[in-house]
């Protein structure tokens, strides 16, 4: 049930629309994608297919760009070299009123919810809603509750963001993220700090919500034991490159060293232990001299 | 020169220009955000709820202050005011004297200040932790504008709140001045409030005194606007941040105090 | 806090405020007293105006009846024209005396308006003709020194010339 958007005229949101009729079109497309900051190269030449109606997860060590992958699909990043593609569209080339349109059929959850403090959760669900459509006070109240029923937060509706638990937060968010029924939904560290229950209910979610709403999801985790239990594909990231990617069944048969360590959590192996310093005899009997 | 000298010296002419460029490049970086605030103003305005809560925030919140303020500096003045004038048999113009402090001076001024302590902090502090627990960029996702929903109302709601503020303080500290001058001292009523009456005149002294309070609403408004969206989204980067709010807001407005009164008062009342 | 109670306050606030504003306007400063009321221009010249300065008050038997609107040099007779707006209810003779007065040693400075028998009245524009001029104590008292001297030195011999005056008259001491 998709709300009334404000009319708009412009290209993009029609070839944005052409989503939920071509089944071809691929959702999110990166192709050698290069990006730093100032000096520092955080992506280099990344390439990644996220087709519709799938779950993706993208998954590294802390610091090794996952989230600059979110930020230059939605937009607010540009990368130096390569094509950032969101239905055919390319994201970067934008212009504002377009990118406009485009975030209004996106989902962002962020790491922590990211919950509007000074607002009640019912507000902060509701707040997509009035800022981009001219529903009716009633109409948003119904949609509201829908929502968050979905995430089975219904009897929370007026408490406080500050009120709420880290779980219940991380779900109230979610129920905002797709407030206006997103076609893409981006997920930054959904399981991160959470209880094994609360693990469990997020992760169900994402899995039902997209099947339900036949949305596209980016989960961006390293988080591997619950990745594997709901995601379609699995992209490894380290330092600026893709190393590993595949099913999860391909994923858990891997040989692959990055995909060995990652999985098992070991401690030693790509991805080393010790940070590069000197020897460490050299630097122990330094200064007997 | 040796090479060690020299290598000195030219670290730190580096490091001086590039305080300088950075400086600059600053104030280049304030001023486009400057412009992008006023241009969101009409979205300010249509959605008028959220400037009249930030009025709330910043002016009604600062009332107490403001008003106690007031009321201690008149009666301050009047106290002090009286002591010299007595010397030269002028102790009936305490009236005309504490008010015209007041109403060109320190009312903005003293104003402006507490307003920057008080509401200017919490700017600063509220935009950046909404910029630290990433509601800005929420926001942002969500294709809402953060400066037209968060940014513009908080500078509209500063600038429309400090001259009312001033004028209270004004207010207040002529009445804390009658209280002392009148009742504990016991000048004459008529006289204080004559004298007053004949010699501050609506324009230029009170027009003055309402243009400087709206300059300095709009510097402080900005500054902590600004200081809170640029802040670094840590902890500690709010704190500074929300240090240097009230830091460089109190010295803009001393500054801007002492322009504007050279040009506002060079010509007054000569012949 | 619900949108009513914000509403409340500010309005509360904004009242308050701009009640403050009005107040210093009118109670405090002299809005309205600046006599926006009708009436007619008068001039004079003096030989020195003193400390008198733009909207000084223009007074007749001590009421205040017109402000002083602008003062200007003569460049040909090198004295002061000042133009002063008189309230059209009071009507002056043509033979009125304009001086500039000081209210007390310190208090502000003033053109007081004497009146005269003539039945003619003053209209828009008239020049008062019989003008006084601020006394300039330094003046004052160089003439008493030395018309004590000349009575010394008639009696006695030394002749002393008056001292230089500076020119300076007493000014209101409103600043």
């Amino acid at each position: 049930m998709s709300p009334t958007a404000k009319p708009s005229p412009s290209r993009a949101a029609e070839s944005i629309a052409a989503w939920r009729v071509d089944p071809q079109v691929v959702a999110v497309e990166l192709v050698d994608v290069s990006f730093s900051y100032d000096v520092r190269p955080v992506l280099r030449g990344i390439t990644m297919t996220i087709p519709r109606g799938k779950i993706v997860a993208i998954m590294g060590g802390s610091g090794c760009g996952k989230t600059t992958i979110l930020r230059l699909i939605g937009g607010q990043l540009r990368p130096q070299s390569g094509q950032v593609r969101v239905g055919g569209l390319s994201v970067p080339d934008l212009e504002p009123d377009a990118l406009y349109d485009l975030r209004r059929k996106y989902g962002m959850l962020f790491q922590f919810g990211a919950l509007f403090t000074d607002m009640s959760v019912f507000e902060n669900i509701a707040f997509p809603m009035r800022e981009h459509t001219e529903l009716p006070e009633e109409l948003i109240r119904d949609l509201v509750l829908m929502k968050l029923q979905a995430v089975g937060l219904r009897g929370a509706a007026y408490l406080m963001p500050a009120e709420l638990s880290g779980g219940m937060a991380r779900r109230v968010a979610l129920a905002r993220a797709i407030a206006l029924d997103p076609m893409l939904v981006m997920y930054d560290e959904p399981f991160a700090g959470l209880d094994p229950i609360s693990l469990g209910i997020i992760g169900q979610l994402i899995r039902r919500l997209n099947d339900a709403l036949s949305i596209t999801s980016v989960v961006v985790t390293h988080d591997v034991y619950e990745s594997l239990k709901i995601v379609d594909y699995l992209y490894f990231v380290s330092e600026g490159r893709i190393v590993a990617s595949g099913t999860p069944a391909e994923v858990r048969a891997s040989s692959d060293p990055f995909v060995r360590q990652f999985v098992d959590g070991a401690p030693d192996g790509p991805v080393p232990f010790h940070y590069p310093a000197s020897s460490y005899r050299e630097e122990l009997f330094a200064d007997v001299d | 020169m040796s090479t060690e000298v020299a290598a000195g010296i030219a670290y730190w002419l580096r490091r001086l220009g590039g305080a300088v460029t950075g400086a600059v490049g600053q104030l280049g970086y304030a001023s486009r955000f400057l412009l992008a605030v006023l241009w969101h103003t009409p979205d300010a305005f249509r959605r008028i709820h959220l400037t009249l809560r930030e009025i709330y925030f910043a002016g009604v919140l600062s009332l107490v202050v403001i008003l106690m303020s007031g009321l201690f500096v008149g009666m301050v003045l009047s106290l002090q005011g009286y002591e010299t004038l007595k010397r030269y048999g002028a102790d009936e113009q305490l009236g005309y004297v504490v008010a015209l402090a007041l109403v060109r001076e320190l009312g903005p001024v003293i104003a402006g200040l507490l307003f920057a302590s008080r509401a200017g902090s919490a700017i600063t502090a509220e935009i950046g932790l909404m910029k630290t627990t990433e509601q800005l960029a929420a926001m942002e996702m969500m294709a809402v504008d953060p400066v037209a929903r968060v940014v513009a109302p908080r500078f509209w709601g500063g600038v429309i709140s400090m001259p009312l503020l001033a004028a209270l303080f004004s207010a207040f500290g002529i009445f804390g001045g009658y209280i002392v001058g009148v009742r504990l001292i016991g000048i004459d009523s008529g006289a204080f409030w004559g004298q007053m009456h004949a010699g501050v005149d609506f324009w230029p002294d009170v027009t003055n005194g309402i243009i400087k309070s709206f300059a300095f609403g709009a510097a402080v408004s900005l500054i902590a606007v600004f200081e809170g969206y640029d802040a670094k989204p840590t902890a500690e980067g709010v704190a500074s941040a929300t240090t240097r709010t009230v830091v460089v807001s109190s010295l803009a407005i001393l500054a801007l105090d002492f322009v504007l009164t050279v040009f506002m008062f060079r010509g007054a009342k000569l012949v | 806090m619900n949108r009513s109670t914000i509403d409340l306050w500010v309005g509360i606030f904004v009242a308050i405020g701009f009640g403050a504003i009005l107040f210093l306007a009118l109670k405090v400063g002299n809005l309205l007293t600046l006599d926006r009321a009708p009436g007619y221009h008068l001039e004079a010249s003096f030989d020195n105006i003193g400390g008198l300065k733009l909207r000084a008050p223009v007074k007749a038997a001590g009421v205040v009846v017109g402000r002083v609107e602008a003062v200007r040099l003569d460049p040909k007779a090198y004295d002061a024209v000042v133009t002063m707006r008189v309230d059209r209810d009071y009507q002056f003779s043509k033979d009125t005396i304009a001086a500039i007065n000081t209210s007390g040693l310190l208090g502000e400075v003033y053109i007081g308006l004497d009146a005269g028998g003539d039945p003619t009245m003053l209209k828009d524009g008239d020049r008062i003709n019989k003008t006084q001029s601020a006394v300039v104590i330094e003046k004052l008292i160089s003439q008493f020194l030395f018309e004590k001297a000349s009575e010394t030195g008639n009696a006695g011999g030394a002749a002393q010339a008056p001292p230089k005056s500076s020119g300076k008259a007493v000014e209101g001491a409103k600043k």
